[in-house]
């Protein structure tokens, strides 16, 4: 879009290991990829789920609020995070592709008018990593202390967890197993690399 | 490692949590109205029970909220986990 606007100023988190992210993929029966997904834009929103308030909300989403751990609502481009009983991250494409579009969180505010809650646009606090294939799960299983098995964990699912250290909120995608971690943009350098080092066993045969 | 069940997120490890000190500690109506010796008591003086004790916890790497957890100081057993407008189960305090 805009030659001149301050997105070519911008540098995403893990722009330094993008090389190394993509030489660290796996392919085949045992495959894993990871990738950056940067830019995403991400509005924190906080509102009492059983006021009136939060059914504008819902309406200018076109989604119901996910009222339960775990839980996530696709609406359009947008998903909606379940994050705490009172809080929500909404999950949008990068803004310059969508610039005629009214910007999320100016039309969540104009829902939320005065009334007790917030809208805030956080997408500068974390960054998304997307971590993809066969061998996907148990790349998190090394870290993560979740159950991720499909009987508990599955698509559409979101949880606040940690992997290795980090703190991140992890959402499983689809069945390939994609998942996205978002962790702070300050962690998203460790993280990268500690799933680099993760993935790297799986470019050899598996060990009986 | 203690497994405890947040009452909005489910059951997690303790490294998801904070621990926050003795539960059911009301803060006092006229604090300007204490003596020295009463303030020192409301900031410094708990509990220290063996056998079940209320405590706060937050779950800080999952929904952040704060809530309370019932634990056998003497087995680490958590007996319970309720949220923070919920009265102690089983009375008391």
């Amino acid at each position: 879009m805009a030659e001149t606007g301050p997105e070519t100023l911008r540098r995403s988190p893990l722009a330094p290991l993008e090389e190394r992210m993509r030489e660290a993929a796996v392919t085949g029966a045992r495959g894993v990829t990871l990738t950056e997904l940067p830019f995403l834009t991400m509005v924190n929103l906080r509102v009492d789920p059983s006021s009136e308030t939060a059914g504008r909300i819902e309406t200018a989403l076109g989604a119901p609020l996910p009222r339960r751990c775990g839980d996530t609502a696709a609406s359009g481009p947008r998903t909606i995070l379940w994050l705490g009983p009172d809080e929500w991250l909404v999950l949008s494409p990068p803004e310059e592709a969508a610039a005629s579009r009214e910007p999320e969180a100016v039309a969540l505010r104009d829902a939320l008018g005065s009334d007790p809650g917030s809208v805030v646009d956080v997408s500068a606090n974390r960054t998304t990593l997307e971590l993809s294939g066969p061998s996907a799960r148990q790349v998190l299983e090394k870290g993560c202390p979740l159950d991720l098995h499909p009987r508990a964990f599955g698509p559409g699912r979101a949880m606040s967890t940690t992997v290795g250290p980090v703190a991140v909120l992890l959402w499983q995608v689809d069945d390939a197993p994609t998942y996205r971690l978002l962790p702070r943009s300050s962690f998203a350098d460790y993280l990268a690399r500690w799933l680099v080092d993760a993935m790297s066993e799986f470019s050899r045969p598996e060990v009986p | 490692m203690l497994l405890i069940t947040c009452p909005w997120c489910g059951p997690r490890d303790e490294t998801e949590y904070h621990y926050g000190g003795q539960a059911h500690v009301p803060h006092p109506e006229t604090p300007a109205a204490l003596s020295d010796e009463q303030w020192a008591a409301y900031v410094f003086y708990r509990d220290n029970p063996k056998g079940p004790f209320a405590e706060r916890w937050m779950h800080g790497t999952g929904c952040r909220r704060w809530f309370n957890v019932l634990r056998d100081t003497a087995t680490h057993e958590v007996l319970t986990t309720y949220r923070l407008d919920e009265p102690r189960p089983g009375g008391t305090r």
